[in-house]
């Protein structure tokens, strides 16, 4: 099958949370964009994470990471607004602050030392995460464990039902003129003339502007058009019980987190396993006693399911956005925390990427700062 | 209408919602409920429309009820047996604090 | 851990068949079963079934004893009511028992866990007092109860005997409403002169149909546009047939159209399976020897594809010899001639069955205001709407949706779910077009797993 679609303004390669969003940031930007996806079953982060909007704790590495991160966080009840007006789908998204669980005094002093490392980042005393101690906790959390001695809590810190948000993506890009075509695993990407071309399953594709926004699928593209993706897997394994009437957390931890359906997720452990997304019950039932350390009530509930997902992490687990040098229009964009900025994809890096160049933008999260890594 | 074929042997008796329900040896949970005529079980957790047993093998997830204080157990997979409580069931589960359905 | 050579899942005709032949030949067998005891659901109850029971159950089911009986008095060991919930690559065997969940290394898995119904999505099928056929048996084999005045709506063999079983216990259906569209007789007539290799079925087929229709039983014929009224419980089934519709007031009616494998243990292990046109179902790729795509991973009875419970036992005792054979034991070659001989004759009526007996087409393809996923309460329509929004398959229209993340793991939509999206597409389902299932295959009290302490656990 042969199919030589009309030229778009752009391909968007990657239908996951990091190009929707960037599809219908650049169709809300005038731009008619046509996003190419592989199948049902490929690594796909956008449908087995967690679903935190979170911003503590996030590029105390990288402090352009972290202010992009809150820059998101800000975005994000505009965003979800738009997104639910245009598609009539509740994003259940919420920002209540998130709490980080403490079980050890070690735990503890490394989140105090963060927090006043990162005091500053976006403006005086404006981080907005602050140590509890327990006798707070308790007024928030009733019923939490013995285990628990404190816990840092971020007040931009916020939860989406990532799979609503997904669909309602989709829903959104295809209300505003994205073409969505699944089962199109794009099998090789080159410069074609004064734009680019995408071969497919389903025919060959092309535009003047390329955003490769494949996941893990990235790093096989990249090189074609002079750019550089070094990606590396990491696996996370979630439980989820069965639905809970009873509002068990009044907001999201960073491993337990109960959705609008009542469902609660339990994650989340970090295992090398390259891209493997194979259940391991050991790790199951390590992720079960610690849920149940920070919060006893959970005893109560069964677990319907459990997941295995591989987070598409950078070496140092920030952002890489490259506008190529070589083919000026090729873009390529990861990072982990996709959910989380997914508001800043939409309305800020997708009108960037219609301009047709970073300018100055993104510096920090260009590739070469791998390549000075390992040179120094 | 449901119909016992035959009579006698010996029996257990548990409640549903209160009252009182007897069954024969064999039975699961659901089939006793069966017998009892009590069709409806539960109300679905996303519209609240009324559900009973429906295949009876495990494999549906249809008649699940409260057991012993034990939420969204299958009827249909238990044996029925003395002194049980069982419950109808509204929805999803509810928790109390202390980790208790 | 402990170890054993092989590991039996289910102890229905397969799964004992295999787990008695394995262990004879000295293989060292542990069968898991979820069920409190032996049979399986054809031969459910079977140890317990008083004698009127077993009189209006009939000699077929009478023959679960002799097997049940050989199964006990074998050295395998039998586990009842221990759920298996996963199972690794590694074919290391988790499962609950009482409360707290297991691990049992296993040199060979059987899956031995049978079919199901396939689903009935039916205007109305969600409402109290609509159950399957199968669950009217199970009443009868188990508890020894009947239905009054039930109305049978569906096709297939089962279809019959059980509106059979209810004339001999006494309380004939009200009705049989039979879809089996017209023209089928024909269709199944060319595979007739195979089938006369097994001609004992056909006649007990059709001497279900005459004890049912002698005892004044209506029967209407070719229904179609089946819908089952009510408020908070069935009340009437209507339908159309001979041009009329037709309205009959029952508060049970029992759905049958034909039971299809049971692919959780297949799929949650991410063996091969290919469409089978013919059943309309997924059925696992196998080797001549029963071995699916992934090895050490083995499939007997109704699994591999329906069969019936003869041939399931047949290919349980097969498989069992066979394994035997592989681990080095001796095992008369004379033997799996005969037993794969008597398997050939069993399998020769299946294809006039199945082409008789084929579900009508529209039962896989409900209206679009009809639930298909039960549990999460998902409709026809959002599965095609999903479809329409780009959804590249099952997975991705349960990410959309929620449809098969309920309790039942997809258990009653999924091949639904599978079949709407392909007939969007034109094309059968393929290979992959299933539910990606996951651990634990059924819902697991979270206490139960913390205190679970598997090898390479912190
Ligand atoms: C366990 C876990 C928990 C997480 N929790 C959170 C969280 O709480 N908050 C948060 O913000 N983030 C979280 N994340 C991270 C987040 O899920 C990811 O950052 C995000 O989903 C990445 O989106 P993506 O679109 O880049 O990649 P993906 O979702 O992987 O999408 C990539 C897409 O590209 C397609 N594709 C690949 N190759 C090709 C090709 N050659 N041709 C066409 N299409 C192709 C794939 O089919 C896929 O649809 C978590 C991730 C994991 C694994």
């Amino acid at each position: 099958m042969t199919r030589n679609e009309a030229a778009s303004d752009t391909l968007v390669i990657g239908g996951g949370v990091v190009g929707a969003a960037l599809a219908w940031g650049l169709a809300r930007a005038g731009e008619r964009v046509t996003v190419l996806d592989d199948g049902d079953i490929v690594l796909r982060a956008s449908r087995g994470n967690f679903g935190l909007v979170w911003v503590q704790s996030k590029g105390a590495n990288m402090f352009d990471y972290a202010r992009w991160t809150r820059r998101s966080a800000d975005l994000w009840p505009e965003f979800a607004a738009m997104i639910g007006e245009e598609t009539d789908l509740d994003l259940a998204y919420e920002k209540p602050g998130g709490m980080h669980f403490m079980l050890s005094e070690t735990e503890l002093e490394a989140a105090r030392a963060r927090n006043f490392a990162m005091k500053d980042v976006t403006g005086p005393d404006d981080y907005g995460a602050e140590i509890v101690d327990r006798h707070e906790l308790d007024k928030i959390f009733p019923g939490l464990g013995p285990d628990v001695i404190g816990g840092s809590y971020g007040h931009h810190d916020g939860h989406v039902n990532p799979l609503k948000l997904l669909r309602g993506l989709h829903i959104a890009m295809e209300a505003r003129g994205v073409r969505y075509v699944s089962n199109a695993r794009v099998e090789s990407v080159a410069k074609d003339g004064a734009g680019f071309a995408a071969e497919t399953a389903k025919g060959r594709f092309s535009a003047a502007k390329v955003v490769l926004a494949a996941g893990h699928g990235t790093t096989e593209l990249a090189p074609a058009l002079g750019l550089d993706m070094p990606l590396r897997p990491e696996k996370g394994q979630i439980l989820v019980t069965e639905r809970c009437a009873t509002r068990l957390l009044p907001m999201p931890t960073h491993v337990l987190r109960q959705t609008d359906e009542g469902t609660v997720l339990i994650g989340d452990s970090h295992e090398n396993t390259g891209y493997s997304t194979a259940s391991y019950t050991p790790v199951l039932t390590d992720i079960a006693r610690h849920a149940l350390r920070c919060f006893p009530a959970l005893a109560a509930l069964k677990v319907v399911r459990s997941w295995g997902c591989v987070r598409v992490l950078s070496p140092d687990g920030c952002p890489v956005y490259h506008a190529s040098e070589t083919c000026p229009g090729a873009f390529a964009i990861a990072c982990h925390s996709g959910v989380t900025l997914a508001a800043a994809h939409a309305m800020e890096l997708a009108g960037v990427i219609a301009s047709g160049s970073f300018g100055d933008r993104f510096a920090a999260f260009h590739p070469r700062r791998f390549s000075h890594a390992q040179a120094h | 209408m449901p119909k016992r074929i035959e009579t006698g042997g010996a029996t257990v008796t548990f409640t549903f919602d209160g009252r009182p329900v007897t069954a024969i040896a064999g039975d699961s949970v659901a089939s006793a409920l069966a017998a009892a005529g009590i069709t409806r079980l539960r109300d679905s957790v996303v519209s609240g429309a009324p559900r009973g047993i429906h295949c009876m093998m495990g494999a549906c997830f249809d008649c699940l009820v409260e057991i012993d204080g034990i939420p969204n157990r299958q009827a249909c997979m238990t044996l029925a047996a003395e002194g049980m409580t069982v419950r109808a069931q509204q929805g999803a589960v509810s928790v109390s604090e202390g980790g208790r359905a | 851990m402990r170890s054993v050579d092989v590991v039996v899942i289910g102890a229905g005709p397969a799964g004992m068949s295999c787990a008695v032949e394995a262990s004879a030949a000295g293989l060292s067998v542990l069968v898991l079963d979820e069920n409190p005891a032996p049979g399986g659901q054809i031969w459910r109850g079977i140890e317990t079934a008083t004698e009127r029971r077993g009189r209006i159950l009939g000699p077929d089911y009478g023959a679960g004893r002799t097997v049940a009986q050989a199964f006990r008095a074998s050295k395998a060991d039998y586990l009842p009511s221990a759920l298996v919930w996963n199972i690794s690559t590694e074919k290391v065997v988790e499962y609950s028992h009482r409360g707290a969940s297991h691990q049992v290394q296993a040199g060979a898995v059987v899956s031995a866990t049978g079919a199901f119904e396939r689903p009935n999505p039916l205007p109305g099928w969600t409402l109290p007092g609509v159950t399957t056929v199968g669950a009217l048996q199970i009443l009868l084999k188990s508890a020894g109860l009947v239905e009054e005045d039930a109305v049978l709506v569906g096709s297939g063999p089962l279809l019959w005997l059980m509106a059979a079983q209810l004339v001999d216990a006494g309380v004939p259906p009200k009705a049989v409403v039979e879809t089996t569209p017209k023209g089928r007789v024909l269709a199944a007539l060319r595979h007739l002169p195979r089938a006369l290799r097994a001609r004992d079925y056909l006649w007990k087929g059709l001497a279900l149909m005459r004890r049912v229709k002698a005892a004044g039983v209506p029967v209407h014929s070719h229904a179609t546009g089946i819908r089952i009224e009510g408020k908070d419980q069935a009340e009437a089934v209507s339908f159309a047939a001979n041009g009329r519709r037709v309205r009959i007031e029952s508060g049970h009616i029992a759905l049958h159209h034909g039971v299809v494998p049971n692919q959780q243990v297949t799929r949650l292990m991410r063996a091969e399976h290919v469409w089978d046109a013919s059943q309309m179902c997924f059925r696992p790729v196998l080797s001549d020897m029963g071995e699916t795509s992934v090895a050490g991973l083995f499939v007997a009875g109704d699994g591999t594809g329906i069969g019936g419970a003869k041939a399931a036992a047949l290919q349980g005792r097969l498989l069992g010899l066979r394994l035997a054979a592989r681990a080095g034991r001796s095992v008369a070659p004379e033997r799996i001639e005969r037993l794969s001989a008597g398997l050939a004759r069993e399998g020769s009526v299946r294809p006039f069955l199945e082409a008789l007996y084929a579900p009508p087409a529209w039962i896989n393809a409900p209206e679009d205001a009809t639930i298909v996923c039960r549990c999460e309460e998902i409709t026809a329509g959002q599965v095609r709407a999903a479809v329409d929004l780009g959804a590249p398959g099952p997975n991705q229209v349960k990410s959309y949706l929620r449809s098969g993340m309920g309790p039942c793991q997809g258990r009653v939509c999924g091949l639904l779910v599978s079949q709407i999206i392909a007939a969007k597409r034109g094309l059968p389902p393929q290979k992959d077009d299933y539910y990606r299932i996951r651990p634990p295959m059924k819902p697991l009290p979270l206490t139960e797993l913390a205190a679970y302490r598997p090898e390479g656990a912190k």
